[in-house]
């Protein structure tokens, strides 16, 4: 069995660039996890040695409007189309989208270029005419999440820890979620394609962790655009979260690893919803299944400071999980800010228990 | 005297093995290159034929009756056409180890394969242990014995027709034809033999377009409880215990479905097998999904556009195994027309 899954993995492994990036920030990565895109930032610059534009000038790919049909796919064309423009101002032709979402955005425009050229043109005529500006296809369109498992094992290397339990020597079981937009849209642009993606499984499994296989796997993390963003759907969006964490939950995960800033965000955030609503949460001990990104987990084994990876903006807090890798932290650091001021605590939930040890 | 005159038979399955014998008792001189080590190409993965359960075996020493010991016959094992060409009215048969054989004519009767369910990633096939096709379930019930992969009885079963065929997303537009029935007949073997197990049949259309298929179907339910469920899987996973969950839509009940089996036997589609791509393409008579293509559908399907290279069974489309055996007793008969004419 193994070998027929290597095999496939094999088929549909993708060209991933190695130097010389432009990256493409997240809208709402930053807000719900904070410390994650400055995690790659570090990883690529400091520990890999890369050349990775963070462009102030950068803006919207358009994703989420125009999933929600707000946005005209003309409109989305030119506005990526100046993302390109502002990457080649930068001399650089490797993209990194840091979300799933615009990943499958950047991808859909380039795909329609190269199959309808008469779009490509129209796009560089209303770039133009509405800018001024100029732009090239990049070369290669990797997600940012690609990048971290192309680097894997050298990460590794420089890993003080690994994804085991330290006081039993079992490796940490992971429930690993894939955002749809990496993989379904264009299978061949994801690293192990549509239906076994192994982005993030190739990591755990580098880094010691063990991956669960359950049966829910594929379903929908609850985002789904129009089930959330339209509020008469939202009962849609939390029941479909549900229904994954009712059928992971046998296989006790000590966390959810996810490439997506939706799926990351509602997977961690429904656990409160439905812990409010019905007292009901999906671990041992009331505080939820974990849920990192995986440029989180990547700098946790890499030794950086939880707290500066901005683990305590999560929901479901991290603490056990940090106790069963041996992470060190310190709690009164936990809610401090940049400034070294105490921001103060968060309100807390009535059901979902998020103070350690309590 | 004259000489006899020669025909090379590729491929010794049941299409080849029912032309060798008509020309051999045309006292033509037949040499028959076989691939395999042995004889009977696919029908070897069979137990039981559709519709009449009758036993393979039997089917298949009935068929190799005056062939194998037939001095007008001779069979060479593993020998696997790399090449074929027609060279000064002679057909040249190049094989992988080196040697040449030549004849007046040659039939292509390289047969079929069966489609790799692996590429319908979504179903699970080499990934969950108790997602199997449907010819590791004929080599089961050749045993005597369904099990699982842990070593129990299933309690449900489920088949899923069309894997492979009619289906965009492999490339595979066509009807495979045998897999609906061979379904009807996989099902009510497991229901005999676990009569208080559940067998469900997912399918996009059922196609009973074969003598007694109609009644197997109605038999199927009538007698065995088999139920049908119109509508393709989408997904398959494990359970904790190694069952197989099932995603799929009942689409005359307009619902999605969940549904937890112990087994799933993917009804694999046919597709033409290397051989005949391969050898087809050399003498530009390659039809549409690697298929051989014939001459005329109607009026000279076992002939194809190169004077002298014929065609037999399945290697031109899906046939059944009835319509392959008389597939290639149809060649002969157009190989002995083709060769009086050439006296």
């Amino acid at each position: 069995m193994e070998e027929f899954t290597k095999k496939y993995w094999k088929d549909y492994q993708k060209e991933i660039a190695d130097d010389n990036f432009y990256y493409e920030r997240s809208c709402i990565r930053q807000s719900f996890f904070p410390g994650s895109e400055a995690a790659f930032l570090k990883i690529l610059r400091d520990i890999l040695g890369k050349n990775i534009i963070d462009d102030p000038n950068q803006h919207t790919c358009t994703g989420i409007g125009y999933h929600s049909d707000i946005v005209p796919f003309d409109t989305t064309m030119t506005v990526v189309a100046r993302i390109f423009s502002l990457m080649k101002d930068h001399g650089v032709n490797n993209f990194i989208p840091s979300c799933v979402t615009s990943f499958g955005i950047f991808n859909e425009v380039v795909e329609t270029w190269n199959h309808f050229p008469e779009e490509y043109e129209k796009t560089k005529l209303f770039l133009k005419q509405a800018t001024g500006r100029d732009f090239e296809i990049p070369q290669n369109i990797s997600h940012a999440s690609d990048i971290i498992y192309k680097y894997r094992k050298e990460l590794k290397e420089k890993m003080p820890y690994r994804l085991v339990n330290r006081n039993t020597g079992k490796p940490l079981r992971v429930v690993e979620h894939i955002g749809c937009h990496y993989s379904k849209l264009f299978a061949k642009k994801s690293e192990g394609g549509m239906e076994f993606p192994k982005v993030l499984v190739g990591m755990i499994e580098e880094w010691g962790g063990e991956v669960i296989d359950y049966p829910e796997r594929r379903h929908c993390c609850g985002f789904g655009f129009r089930q959330y963003l339209v509020m008469a759907n939202r009962g849609y969006s939390v029941a479909n979260t549900k229904k994954k964490f009712e059928s992971m939950q046998p296989y006790k995960p000590d966390f959810i690893v996810a490439n997506c800033p939706g799926c990351t965000m509602f997977m961690d955030r429904w656990q409160y919803t439905i812990a409010e609503m019905e007292g009901k949460t999906y671990d041992d001990n009331k505080m939820g299944i974990p849920v990192l990104t995986y440029e989180e987990m990547a700098g946790l084994l890499l030794g950086f400071n939880p707290w500066d990876l901005g683990l305590q903006l999560h929901q479901v807090q991290v603490e056990p999980l940090l106790d069963k890798i041996g992470i060190p932290y310190d709690p009164k650091d936990k809610y401090v800010g940049k400034s070294g001021n105490f921001l103060g605590e968060p309100e807390k939930p009535e059901n979902l228990v998020t103070v350690y040890g309590k | 005297m004259e000489n006899k005159k020669t025909v090379l038979v590729i491929g010794a399955g049941p299409a080849g093995i029912s032309a060798a014998k008509s020309l051999a008792n045309d006292n033509i001189s037949v040499t028959v290159l076989e691939k395999e080590d042995t004889f009977g190409g696919n029908i070897n993965n069979w137990a039981k034929l559709f519709p009449n359960f009758k036993d393979a075996g039997e089917v298949k020493s009935s068929l190799i009756q005056n062939f194998v010991n037939n001095q007008n016959i001779k069979i060479v094992y593993n020998k696997k056409v790399t090449e074929l060409k027609k060279h000064n009215q002679k057909w040249i048969a190049n094989t992988s180890d080196g040697e040449v054989f030549e004849s007046d004519a040659a039939i292509l009767s390289t047969g079929f394969k069966v489609f790799d369910a692996q590429y319908k990633e979504e179903l699970g096939y080499g990934i969950y242990p108790n997602v199997i096709t449907s010819v590791e379930f004929e080599k089961m019930y050749k045993n005597g014995k369904i099990l699982t992969v842990q070593g129990s009885v299933p309690k449900k079963i489920a088949f899923l027709n069309c894997v492979g065929s009619r289906d965009e997303k492999v490339g595979n537009h066509y009807c495979s034809r045998i897999c609906c029935i061979a379904a009807v007949k996989q099902a009510i073997e497991f229901k005999e033999l676990y009569p208080q197990s559940e067998a469900f049949i997912f399918y996009m259309d059922i196609r009973m377009a074969g003598q007694f298929y109609e009644e197997l179907y109605r038999k199927s339910q009538e007698k065995h409880g088999v139920v049908y469920i119109r509508g393709r899987i989408s997904e398959t996973s494990s359970t904790i215990d190694k069952k197989v969950q099932i995603k799929a839509e009942d689409t005359l009940a307009a619902t999605p479905l969940r549904m937890t089996v112990d087994m799933l036997v993917l009804m694999i589609g046919v597709e033409a097998s290397k051989s005949t791509t391969i050898l087809s393409k050399q003498n530009n008579i390659d039809g549409p999904y690697g298929f051989a293509k014939s001459k005329d559908i109607h009026t000279a399907d076992n002939y194809s556009n190169e004077n002298g290279l014929f065609l037999a069974g399945s290697c031109k489309r899906p046939l059944t195994l009835t319509e392959t055996i008389a597939d290639g007793k149809s060649a002969a008969i157009s190989v002995v027309e083709y060769l009086k004419q050439t006296k």
